[in-house]
């Protein structure tokens, strides 16, 4: 089969992505890293290679707005931000989803101010887990790529008409070059039809958008927007299963285990952190170590069948957040320790914050974990949340 | 520019007879249902409208009565201005044509929250007219005061008392930061002069790009007027000259209305509780106020 | 339909029956504001000249032409008095409910 393969950034391999979905509106503001992505594509739009309108929107509380704008009429959108930028959306980020507007957003995980940092962590979008928004985190370019065409996909199933955010890591993948293959265009039209939804004005069907609701129907609204996102887990099911047959990659769902098959001791993480574990697992199980990787892709709606599997079969279970909700734990951990609580048999758990504000997670470090978590088995380690990457001794 | 002579006016006899603001739950009496009702009959059928949070949307979208009878949305607060523009472009770009896109923002959610997409929509000069009732303060929320709130009056958040006269700062100049971004067309208007009204927003629908109408509008609730005054109280305002009709086009400003003697301020001000506190200096400083701006405008806009 | 009428609403028994997200028919009414009016206005077709005053003026919409004659629609006129206020000839007058 003939590919198509150029050398871009994550960063480009999401504008590549957006490009061949066809959008009829983007609209973006500019932040680090998420930048390249709206220059990319405003540069295809200067070149004719696309039809959509670029809107040059004066902040990230309009490019939202803008978006929200174009879905009730009935346009396909896309914007992109990051951090600081996502923050400001954030009105925006619930007001579409309640509006059940399926607008595709990238987002550059970047660390939040105060201190500021340009860098990577995860605690702009699980900050704002609960804004209603369908997250899915990618691994590498290719993952980013595919993932904008099937976010579309996803977001306007019928029965989920709910907004996407792709979520890649600031610099680790928004800004690292590798070999991506570009899907055929044709295939890509095939794959994704138009986009069609009873919820947008018009003038053969005049409607009332955006309403306020009452005591009486405010908690409908909400149920119903609810079983949307879990109904999308059927959708991402099927839609990653389709985008195999026709494009030859599969990306595992909800998840993806990675050598967990008889795994004792498995490590769960989101992003590009899950590159680095896949090596260490592979050193560990070379020497005889049973350890495995819980990739978790979507944190909402949350694979919580897959993560009580996986803790039915395992005896002890480290999650590495790159976020703390602070006076508490990490988000990934409070999620997937929710979902282990439901299970009959005890498994050993910890949480392991680092990796913030664009730190490195080494390979020893993660060694470390694997380390830590099967001295929990036999008792010698307590369950907790602990800061793996400290450069300094603290006062605990 | 389309000259006004060119296009068909539109008053009473010949505009539609359809309603497009209907049943709404507005208070008895309420001026910006007037500023809404008349444009949208002005712009007609194809018309989408964008309202942010204020009285306008917390009136007309109570699930299930929906009072816009054509197509309407609310928008975020501070995000007016640009949702319309996304509904024009995304319309736009689904390849529609005739049709318009309109905003209804109060004077809080237009001269101050929603003052940053405003000004970017109107930088991209995009295909929406904005109107922006102007009801002195923001009166969904209870009578608190806006960035066009004017000089001593008394709203829930500026008392008037033994040490403060009320509000105490003028009104910003709105109308002219607007036509400071060379905007195709923009207009002052007031519910009190409602065929003027009209004209303006008859204007702006035939404007490509953005366009701006500021318009006053009585709220007897927040004012503390009788509610059949509401026309009479707009009309007063602009006839003692505290309030303006005056015109943006072709980068060049128009004063539609240039009376020789204004009328009384001190009856204008008195018949509305929100100024009843008002001692004889406060409203010299009022007076003081209208005369300089009357006399920039006068030597500049004529 | 110049001005939507007062429509009854099925209340909803199943969560299917209510729209997906806020999306509803424009100008569809189940209420009417008839009971706000302590007022309400009534014209002297004798003395109105169908300047159409009242009808550029109310905020509410409810004044309509019909037959060369000034209407009003009681289930949506609050009587507020607008109408009467501005009426150059003094042909509308509010009466008591």
């Amino acid at each position: 089969m003939k590919t198509n393969k150029i050398f871009i950034s994550g960063d480009e391999a999401a504008a590549y992505g957006v490009k061949l979905c066809r959008p009829h509106v983007i609209a973006a503001y500019p932040i680090t890293p998420q930048t390249i992505t709206v220059e990319r594509l405003s540069e295809m739009v200067e070149k004719g290679e696309m039809d959509g309108e670029y809107m040059h929107v004066e902040s990230e509380h309009s490019a939202i707005s803008v978006c929200m704008g174009a879905s009730s009429v009935g346009a396909r959108t896309f914007t992109a931000s990051s951090s600081q930028g996502l923050l400001y959306m954030a009105e925006g980020l619930h007001y579409a989803s309640g509006g059940r507007y399926p607008i595709v957003m990238m987002n550059a995980n970047r660390s939040v101010a105060l201190p500021w940092s340009i860098y990577g962590d995860h605690r702009d979008s699980l900050s704002l887990l609960d804004c209603g928004w369908i997250q899915v985190y990618v691994e590498d370019a290719q993952e980013a790529l595919d993932m904008m065409i099937q976010a579309y996909r996803i977001a306007e199933h019928k029965d989920v008409l709910t907004p996407m955010m792709v979520n890649l890591d600031g610099f680790i993948l928004t800004h690292t070059y590798e070999l991506v293959e570009i899907p055929d265009q044709q295939k890509v039209d095939e794959f994704l039809p138009a986009f069609v939804t009873p919820n947008k004005m018009s003038f053969e069907e005049p409607k009332n958008l955006a309403f306020s609701s009452k005591p009486d129907d405010n908690t409908e609204f909400k149920y119903q927007q609810n079983q949307a996102v879990l109904k999308s887990i059927d959708v991402i099911k099927e839609v990653d299963q389709e985008f195999e047959a026709t494009f030859g990659r599969k990306y595992h769902d909800m998840v993806e285990e990675y050598r967990c098959e008889d795994a004792e001791v498995v490590l769960v993480a989101i992003g590009s952190v899950c590159g680095t574990v896949r090596v260490v697992v592979d050193k560990l199980r070379e020497e005889g170590m049973k350890v495995g990787l819980l990739k978790i892709r979507f944190m909402r709606p949350f694979p919580e069948q897959e993560v009580k599997d996986l803790a039915k079969r395992v005896k002890a279970i480290g999650v590495i957040d790159k976020d703390i909700s602070f006076g508490y734990e990490g988000t990934v951990y409070t999620n997937v320790n929710s979902a282990i609580s439901k299970v009959e048999n005890y498994v050993y758990k910890s949480n392991f914050i680092g990796g913030l504000g664009g730190r490195d997670i080494t390979k020893a470090e993660i060694e470390d974990m694997f380390h830590k978590l099967y001295a929990g088995l036999d008792k010698s380690r307590e369950e907790k949340v602990e800061f793996f990457s400290l450069n300094v001794e603290t006062n605990e | 520019m389309n000259k006004v002579l060119d296009i068909p006016r539109v008053n009473a006899k010949n505009m539609t007879d359809k309603e497009f603001f209907y049943g709404h739950k507005a208070c008895a009496g309420c001026g910006g249902s007037i500023a809404v009702r008349l444009a949208l009959k002005v712009l007609g059928e194809r018309t989408y409208t964008a309202l942010p949070a204020g009285c306008m949307s917390a009136v007309g979208f109570i699930f299930p009565q929906m009072a816009f009878n054509s197509n309407a949305i609310i928008t975020t607060f501070p995000g007016a201005a640009s949702m319309a523009s996304g509904i024009a472009m995304g319309a736009k770009a689904l390849g529609q044509k005739d049709f318009k896109t309109v905003v209804f923002a109060g004077d809080g959610g237009t001269a101050d929250i929603g003052f940053q997409a405003l000004s970017g929509m109107i930088d991209r000069n995009d295909d929406v007219l904005y109107i922006c009732y102007d009801n002195e303060a923001y009166m969904n929320t209870g009578i608190q005061k806006s960035g066009l709130t004017p000089y001593g009056t008394q709203t829930t958040t500026t008392p008037a008392g033994k040490n403060l006269p009320g509000t105490l700062t003028h009104k910003k100049n709105l109308f002219e930061i607007i036509a400071a971004h060379d905007i195709a067309y923009a207009a002052t208007a007031s519910i009190g002069y409602p065929q003027d009204y009209l004209n303006k927003v008859n204007k702006a629908k035939h404007t490509k790009g953005a366009s701006f109408i500021h318009v006053y509008a009585s709220c007897p609730t927040g004012w503390g007027t009788p509610t059949e005054t509401s026309v009479e109280i707009a009309k007063d305002a602009v006839d003692c000259g505290l309030i303006f009709l005056a015109e943006y086009e072709d980068g060049e400003f128009k004063l539609n209305r240039n009376p020789k003697e204004f009328a009384s301020i001190p009856d204008y001000l008195k018949k509305q509780a929100r100024f009843k506190h008002l001692s004889d200096q406060d409203i010299e400083i009022i007076t003081e106020h209208r005369d300089k701006k009357w006399s920039r405008m006068r030597k500049h806009w004529l | 339909m110049n001005r939507p009428k007062n429509k009854e609403y099925k209340f909803p028994t199943h969560i299917d029956d209510y729209p997906t997200g806020p999306q509803y028919k424009a100008g569809f009414l189940p209420e009417t504001n008839a009971g706000w009016r302590k007022v309400r206005p009534v014209v002297d077709h004798e003395a109105c000249v169908f300047c159409l005053r009242c009808y550029l003026v109310c905020p509410d919409g409810t004044i309509f032409k019909e037959d060369g004659k000034i209407k009003i629609d009681l289930d949506y006129c609050k009587g507020c008095g607008v109408c009467a206020h501005e009426c150059p000839k003094d042909a509308i007058s509010m009466v008591k409910e």
